[in-house]
């Protein structure tokens, strides 16, 4: 997920959190409120560890909003209707706003852009999974307004109450357009799924490319996520991945079948005494394997990140010189 | 010239235009100097597909052959196109979309300020809507401007590169044909020759806020609007137009 806990390691070693010293009543009034589903607010006192921890993972969900916008990108020059292209412009410029409302929630906690910009492009911080996959075929923007929005859904809705009131508030923006998000998908799925025998061959190739790592992007299993117990007493998750998964699957299978599309999973079956899909071991060394940086595009992915990024430094240095001209004329005229 | 065949190609005109500056534009999306440009050049890009797919749909309607604004739009060839040189012009660097924008979005306003006023009430409603569009357009670029030429050395050089490179191209958007001819006889849109001084004084004072030379114009380049484009149409058609063409039986 956008947010997963990409490290394998506890986040917080115990000589560190014993260094840190911080006085019990607060911590203690700090984890009453949270218990009571309380929004801590910017200027509220919190655990450093918390403060590090929810950095992290906004940081990681703005570096995923942006990231996103690039397999999706690489077709709206081919869209192939008015309407296609103008639906797609606008959902990845959605993405890029999503982006900015997080780096802004971030902001509130005291990291500024530049710095959590640069932490990504220094290969410091981490982005979904999801994002190092190639699109190949229109069919794959289908599928990724389908799984991946869809995926992005289950895990964001939870977090509209998580306990950062500033994190919470930008969830709520950014689901509403999610939903829209996985219709636009779901609908190209459609289209492609009724139409040509070739059309239907892509829909296919790309439902079986994109399954498994969308499995992927809820992370790791529940007993290798050592940090779930603390995010989910500190209400910065509200589910285990495994959960999340499972009722990913769950929903999805039968919109695969509504599609007239086959789901690439021989062991996938309904579970009549349990009510859920049961489904087939997921790839694990694949997935730790695009969290180390070796996805298939994730150079050419960071790549234009950085490129975006180095081109565009004389164009935020003039902003900046011309907004310091302008100040000091104002001044100067008072 | 009858003047069927003139508003249909004054539609192909107004639609081809938004049509290639808004795949221009896309090219852009994701690959922003910072979010929040980002953002506003997908926004104008989206205003632009708009705008493109009223204006070609009205054409389609026009030359009554059963093209609606997606065949009109995909399934053409350079020939057929009737853009300007100008929007087709390349991305560069920002300092030269933006220069792009500002000719273009400049030129579009005073067009549209006439368009509103139109004979034909179709036309005069989709330019209302666009104006608005438009008024914004000329403002953000032209703030652009400004910061760029009134910025640093490094900034105020690229301005001026990207506005040298599109110089050659400003007076084909004034230039009067058959077309425009029998287009501003019949009261459908104003004479475009008419927008010069417009242009000429709305850009005065935006370089002079931006600190930047106006340059002289050299020899024009002409031949858009009859179809014959610069090298650059050719390539964006291709990758703009490769799903329909490439699989014509299919809808999307
Ligand atoms: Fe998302
Ligand atoms: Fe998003
Ligand atoms: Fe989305």
């Amino acid at each position: 997920m956008y947010t997963t806990e990409l490290q394998k390691q506890p986040s917080r070693p115990v000589a560190e959190s014993k260094a840190e010293k911080e006085p019990q009543e607060l911590v203690d009034a700090f984890e009453a409120r949270v218990a009571a589903d309380e929004f801590i607010e910017p200027k509220d006192w919190m655990p450093a560890a918390y403060r590090r921890t929810l950095v992290r993972q906004i940081s990681q969900h703005a570096h995923s909003e942006i990231v996103g916008m690039l397999p999706e990108g690489n077709w709206i020059c081919r869209a192939p209707s008015l309407r296609r292209k103008a639906v797609l412009l606008a959902k990845v410029q959605d993405e890029g706003g999503h982006g900015l409302y997080l780096y802004a929630a971030a902001e509130t906690l005291g990291t500024s852009r530049e710095e959590m910009i640069e932490a990504l492009h220094a290969g410091k911080a981490k982005y979904s999974t999801i994002f190092n996959y190639p699109t190949l075929t229109w069919a794959d923007i289908g599928a990724i307004g389908w799984l991946v929005d869809g995926a992005a859904i289950m895990n964001q809705v939870p977090l509209q109450r998580t306990s950062y009131g500033p994190y919470a508030r930008a969830m709520v923006r950014v689901c509403k357009e999610e939903s829209f998000h996985q219709r636009q998908g779901f609908e190209i799925m459609m289209a492609m799924a009724n139409g040509t025998p070739e059309q239907k061959e892509m829909a296919q190739d790309a439902l079986n490319r994109w399954w498994w790592p969308s499995l992927m992007m809820f992370g790791p299993p529940d007993d290798e996520s050592p940090n779930t117990a603390q995010s989910m007493r500190w209400r910065i998750k509200r589910d285990t991945n495994d959960e999340l998964r499972q009722h990913f699957v769950d929903v999805t299978v039968p919109q695969a079948e509504a599609l007239g599309l086959s789901v690439p999973d021989p062991k996938l079956k309904f579970n009549d005494k349990t009510g859920h899909y049961e489904f087939g071991e997921i790839d694990w060394s694949e997935f730790w394997n695009v969290v180390k940086g070796e996805g298939p595009v994730a150079k050419e992915r960071m790549s234009a990140r950085v490129k975006a990024w180095d081109e565009g430094a004389w164009v935020r240095d003039a902003a900046a010189a011309h907004a310091a001209k302008q100040h000091a004329a104002k001044q100067a005229a008072e | 010239m009858d003047i069927k065949t003139a508003l249909f190609d004054y539609l192909l005109r107004l639609g081809d235009d938004s049509l290639i500056l808004a795949q221009r534009l896309s090219a852009w999306c994701g690959h922003g100097p910072m979010l929040e440009v980002d953002l506003s050049m997908s926004n104008i890009g989206l205003d632009l597909i708009g705008q493109a797919a009223l204006f070609l749909g009205y054409a389609g309607e026009v030359e009554g052959k059963g093209r609606d604004a997606d065949k009109l739009a995909f399934h053409r060839d350079a020939l057929r196109f009737r853009n300007c040189l100008l929007v087709e012009q390349p991305n560069g660097d920002f300092a030269q979309t933006i220069a792009r924008q500002y000719v273009f979005s400049t030129w579009q306003r005073l067009l549209f300020q006439g368009l509103v006023k139109s004979g034909d009430p179709r036309i005069a409603e989709i330019a209302a809507k666009a104006l608005k569009e438009i008024d914004y357009h000329a403002d953000w670029s032209a703030e652009w401007v400004v910061r760029l030429g009134d910025g640093t050395a490094e900034s105020r050089d690229r301005m001026i590169a990207g506005f040298a490179w599109m110089w050659r191209f400003v007076d084909e958007l004034f230039q009067v044909d058959d077309v425009d001819a029998a287009i501003a006889k019949a009261g459908i849109g104003p004479s475009r020759a008419s927008l010069r001084a417009g242009f000429d004084a709305a850009l005065k004072k935006t370089f002079d806020a931006a600190t930047l030379p106006l340059m002289p114009y050299p020899a024009a380049v002409l031949g858009g609007r009859q179809g014959h484009h610069s090298e650059h149409l050719g390539h964006l058609l291709a990758e703009m137009q490769f799903l329909p063409r490439a699989y014509p039986g299919a809808t999307w």
